[in-house]
């Protein structure tokens, strides 16, 4: 036992990489929203690509090692404290034996990432780590951190050396409360009329109370389907299709005022129309939103998807160099 | 605009973000077009093209998990539309498929409080789900909405919303399909193994949780068990497979009961046979290819 959780913040989940390759059984992958700020916190405290670490939301815990540690907080601007005393984000520390990491109120973003050298060793679930809290499976448990949980830490080694390594400042996200995604249209976007399209494109959206690990949901326009009579097998109403399969980060329309941008717990397939997706780079972006913030879409070409993945690439490996 | 038209009519491909090629064969479901989806799906499965994470066939579609900076996207779509002309109108096709009797209970008392519950979400708050579905489908009496619907046989076409749930088609003529709307808004609660139906689709519900489908009754047997502690879930927590062959059999409350205490003593095994489908046979003559597949599941039974 390393870690007991005093309080567990609103909700903080073990997560890895993700459960990749079961899709198709309609598993979806888990695994840390803000990919960017899960990973670079591996790399500041040493871990192997991968390793477990927590996602904490919007509220953080309270959590006491119970033996000497080697940590990071990146992410959200969710001040960490140890015993009280502020600590930088972004930078690796050591905690002592008794120590106690908690949180200041947010002040941006939504999610912060707490690596730990050697990573949080909880089962393995289908090859990850990750929680899946709606049937229950992988992280701690299949669920959130309650009180009083205590969760091991795999072995690391002296790690001391690492301490005060820090990510350029060049390289820390600044969190925008009326961030842009982009977009790649395409799915059934055939089912929105033309003008719906440019509603969507053109509406500045506000995230609803409704934002978790399965979907964001986002009012502030009206969008319309093409009228057509059903298809066999779609059901009666227009936002209907004959169920197919969700993307990661694709965007539905039911009813036509709320869309839905489905994150890494979603459901893998069902009946609703969906008009485009998030690209993959800026799944990070839409993770560090939270109710009441902003969001703008834009269309953009694979082209520019894949630019963006590569220079995300280079970046991470910059990054990862620089703290070796 | 990322979605990229095919020469052929209804196909449409597209790309799902970076990550995700979503290949759109028809808007409309038909067996036919679920078995050029597996059929497509299975051989680019034994291609085992690197760059691959997921293959995902579904009702009228199909989509594919990538990581792009192996595999490109284009390059895919490439290869998928050389598969499509090979698989052609799926003659000659086949699928080694497995026949199963699933036990459903019809207006069980768990689903009928759970459709009660909601009925404010409902098209018709003054009948149940199946006495709805019966009305609009054109039948007279329940029973004879209850003796099609379990009458033949289904085709499982895709498994998920959440793990282990098997959207199934009813291996019968276009003009006998049944169709039913989903609820007007979802319900917030479902309960786990819900036999439920929706569009043209029946399903199970493999958890607990939120649905729109309509509530016809409950199956006694698990198609997801993450513990893996029943037989038929050795080698996957998932029970059902595309390209299954679902005979959902009505069961009154005490063999449901019975079914029960053997999952719950973990000695329940799915009744089930392996056999080759034949999709060009099935879309000839559904009934009485249909008699051949249930002779092969229950053939031996004295």
């Amino acid at each position: 036992m390393a870690i007991r959780v005093k309080q567990p913040g609103l909700l903080t989940t073990v997560q890895d990489t993700g459960r990749f390759g079961e899709y198709a059984i309609g598993m979806p992958p888990s695994g840390a929203m803000d990919v960017f700020s899960y990973q670079v916190g591996n790399y500041l405290v040493g871990n192997e690509e991968g390793a477990a670490g927590l996602e904490i939301t919007y509220f953080g815990p309270e959590l006491e090692f119970t033996e000497s540690a080697v940590i990071a907080v990146t992410g959200a601007e969710l001040p960490p404290k140890i015993n009280g005393e502020e600590a930088p984000t972004w930078e690796t520390l050591a905690v002592q034996e008794g120590d106690v990491l908690s949180f200041d109120y947010l002040k941006s973003g939504a999610r912060s990432y707490l690596a730990v050298a050697g990573g949080i060793d909880v089962p393995v679930f289908m090859h990850s780590r990750s929680t899946y809290t709606l049937i229950g499976l992988g992280g701690h448990e299949g669920r959130a951190l309650q009180e009083g949980d205590e969760l091991k830490v795999g072995e690391s080694g002296d790690r001391s050396d690492r301490v005060g390594k820090r990510v350029d400042d060049d390289h820390v996200p600044a969190y925008s409360d009326a961030p842009e995604l982009r977009v790649i249209i395409g799915l059934a976007s055939y089912r929105l009329t033309e003008e719906s399209m440019q509603t969507f494109l053109n509406t500045e959206w506000t995230v609803t109370p409704d934002a978790d690990r399965i979907g964001y949901r986002y009012r502030g326009g009206e969008l319309e389907f093409v009228e057509r009579e059903q298809p066999a097998g779609a059901g009666a109403d227009q936002a209907n299709v004959v169920d197919f399969g969700y993307p990661i980060g694709s965007i539905q329309v039911p009813g036509g005022v709320e869309p839905i941008v489905l994150n890494n717990d979603a459901v893998t397939g069902g009946g609703y129309a969906t008009i485009g997706t998030v690209i993959s780079v800026d799944r990070d972006t839409l993770a560090q939103t939270k109710t009441n913030d902003k969001t703008r879409f834009r269309s953009v070409g694979l082209d520019e998807a894949l630019e963006a993945r590569k220079k995300r690439r280079r970046q991470m490996a910059e990054i990862k160099e620089a703290l070796a | 605009m990322g979605g990229v038209e095919t020469e052929l009519p209804q196909a449409r491909y597209s790309y799902g973000g970076d990550e995700f090629v979503f290949v759109e064969l028809s808007e409309a479901m038909s067996l036919k077009v679920n078995f050029r989806a597996m059929a497509i799906t299975n051989k680019l499965k034994e291609e085992a093209i690197e760059g691959i994470m997921d293959i995902c066939p579904s009702n009228a579609s199909y989509m594919v998990r990538i990581d792009p900076d192996v595999l490109h996207p284009d390059d895919l779509i490439s290869r998928l539309k050389e598969l499509d002309e090979e698989v052609g109108d799926i003659e000659g096709f086949t699928l080694e498929s497995r026949v199963v009797d699933v036990p459903v209970m019809i207006e069980d008392p768990w689903t009928h409080e759970t459709l009660m519950r909601f009925r404010d979400r409902h098209q018709d708050p003054d009948a149940t789900d199946l006495e709805y579905a019966a009305r609009i489908n054109g039948y007279d009496t329940k029973e004879d909405f209850i003796d099609a619907l379990l009458g033949s046989p289904w085709l499982v076409t895709m498994i998920g919303f959440v793990p282990g749930l098997p959207w199934c088609y009813q291996l019968v003529p276009p003009e006998e399909q049944i169709e039913v709307p989903k609820y007007v808004r979802p319900r917030t609660y479902t309960p786990e193994r819900a036999f439920g139906f929706g569009g043209g689709f029946a399903v199970v519900y493999s958890v607990e949780g939120a649905g729109g489908y309509q509530l016809f009754g409950v199956a006694p047997a698990p198609v997801l068990d993450v513990k893996q502690e029943l037989k038929d879930f050795q080698d996957s927590i998932v029970f059902p497979r595309p390209g299954d062959v679902f005979n959902y059999r009505r069961v009154d409350r005490e063999e449901f009961d019975e079914v029960r205490a053997r999952v719950e003593d973990k000695t329940f095994e799915y009744r089930k046979k392996e056999f080759t489908f034949h999709p060009d046979r099935s879309l000839e003559d559904p009934h009485a290819y249909n008699k051949e597949i249930l002779e092969v599941l229950y053939g031996d039974q004295g």
